[in-house]
């Protein structure tokens, strides 16, 4: 079941990933990691601040948001751990898929999206630190919405 | 198989380095029947996304943990996973993994705890390898089940509870606290909404010791430090001694066995334990004392 409020381009990776088993689930994933692409030092360069550093993630991931003329957000993304792939593919799917969404749905997106696309079986600190990123990227979201 | 003696590990002067081999040593045991590499990441898609050949993968949530209760697997399901990894009672495990082998030595800890004491971490662990260069695939081995006994898990020599942790810092015995810095202190931004550290309450616990855990080993290559080193920060900088009982505890129980390795393996401390249910279990509890 996906919520209805999320951004489009999520729920359709949702419901690509719905009937994947596991496999397929971790190659799609690992190709997702392949695209992710690290924020531009025009945005954020290092060390960069605590306040962007997602809490709980232990591939220590660090969330930037830059607005668009539209209103709307850009999500960037820096993950130190190079061998963080989790949260290399949570990110690029987060920047290829929040990015650009009208801000409500951005804040609409429900932490279980992460095991829509993970699986049940992931730990629990790995998606603890999966959560951290999106909780990131949904306070830069509500600031800007409580802001208008 | 008789334990390895490596010349560039005994020189580090561990009280067993017997535990530990080297990328080397185990590139040359990759086709040895008596010794089964396992890899342990805290990261499920690394052993899919390419692994030491021959190894198997496995995994905390799905292999190690009870899948309803929060605890660990019972022995029927610890001989089930020996099976299925083809490993017998005689068979060598060598561990493996992500972030300086912190959860190879979780899993490593899980096997203590069934007593399959013929056990050894690749020092460096995955890291080290692939920055030497060395192979990997993708190729998962085809293994025959194996007949695998084991005891019933001890709980008691290596695995603390919150209950006996109480009673650990009331009579004021020394605990290593491994998590970060911010999350030994419990400082929380005070901006409003922002996310934070999933427990209900931050800090430590009462008399806790700060050592995190990744100051053991080597940044830029995953090996572990030497004895000298690691006497330097655990025993001159925080006064362990290797008589003390030491209980050792991080966030959910993973960091803390790296800790619990340290001391117990390459420190020969005897009487090391670690407390599993760490800051998520004490920092969630009804009137758990908490210093900041």
């Amino acid at each position: 079941m996906t919520s209805p409020t999320m951004p489009p381009r999520l729920r359709e990776l949702l419901l690509d990933f719905e009937p994947l088993p596991r496999t397929e689930r971790m190659e799609m994933l690992i190709d997702w990691a392949d695209q992710f692409v690290e924020v531009d030092s025009a945005v954020a360069r290092r060390p960069f601040p605590d306040l962007s550093r997602a809490p709980r993630c232990e591939s220590d991931a660090y969330v930037f948001a830059t607005d668009r003329a539209d209103g709307t957000v850009d999500f960037h993304f820096a993950v130190e751990n190079p061998q963080g792939l989790s949260a290399k593919a949570w990110g690029a799917i987060l920047a290829n898929t929040a990015s650009g969404a009208p801000l409500e749905q951005v804040a609409a997106i429900d932490p279980e999206a992460i095991y829509q696309i993970f699986g049940r079986d992931l730990s629990m600190g790995k998606g603890q630190g999966l959560m951290g990123m999106l909780e990131l990227v949904q306070f830069e979201t509500r600031k800007r919405l409580k802001a208008r | 198989m008789t334990a390895p003696s490596l010349p560039e590990i005994n020189a580090r002067g561990y009280a067993r380095p017997e535990v530990l081999v080297s990328t080397d040593w185990l590139a040359a045991h990759l086709d040895d029947p008596n010794v089964r590499v396992i890899e342990s990441n805290e990261d499920p898609l690394l052993y899919p996304s390419g692994h030491i050949r021959g190894a198997v993968q496995v995994d905390w949530a799905r292999d190690l943990n009870d899948p309803l209760t929060r605890d660990y697997l019972d022995r029927p399901h610890f001989e089930q996973l020996m099976s299925s990894i083809g490993v017998t009672n005689d068979t060598t495990v060598v561990f493996y993994g992500d972030k300086s082998n912190w959860w190879a030595c979780y899993a490593f800890w899980v096997f203590q705890l069934f007593g399959h004491t013929k056990a050894m971490v690749l020092d460096g662990g995955r890291l080290k390898w692939e920055k030497e260069g060395r192979d990997m695939t993708r190729e998962t081995p085809k293994l025959a089940p194996t007949s695998y006994r084991a005891p019933e898990r001890d709980d008691t020599k290596i695995r603390a509870f919150r209950d006996e942790v109480l009673v650990h810092m009331k009579v004021k015995r020394p605990m290593v606290d491994v998590r970060s810095p911010q999350e030994f202190s419990g400082e929380r931004t005070h901006m409003p909404e922002y996310p934070q550290e999933g427990v209900l309450r931050g800090g430590h616990i009462p008399g806790a010791k700060s050592v995190p855990w990744a100051r053991a080993s080597n940044p830029d290559s995953g090996t572990f430090r030497s004895a000298d080193q690691l006497r330097a920060i655990y025993e001159q900088e925080q006064g362990l001694k290797p008589s003390d009982e030491v209980v050792a505890y991080c966030r959910i129980g993973e960091r803390s066995s790296h800790t619990w390795f340290v001391l117990t393996y390459l420190l020969g401390y005897p009487n090391v334990r670690n407390y599993d249910g760490s800051w998520t279990e004490w920092g969630n509890s009804v009137r758990m004392p908490v210093e900041r």
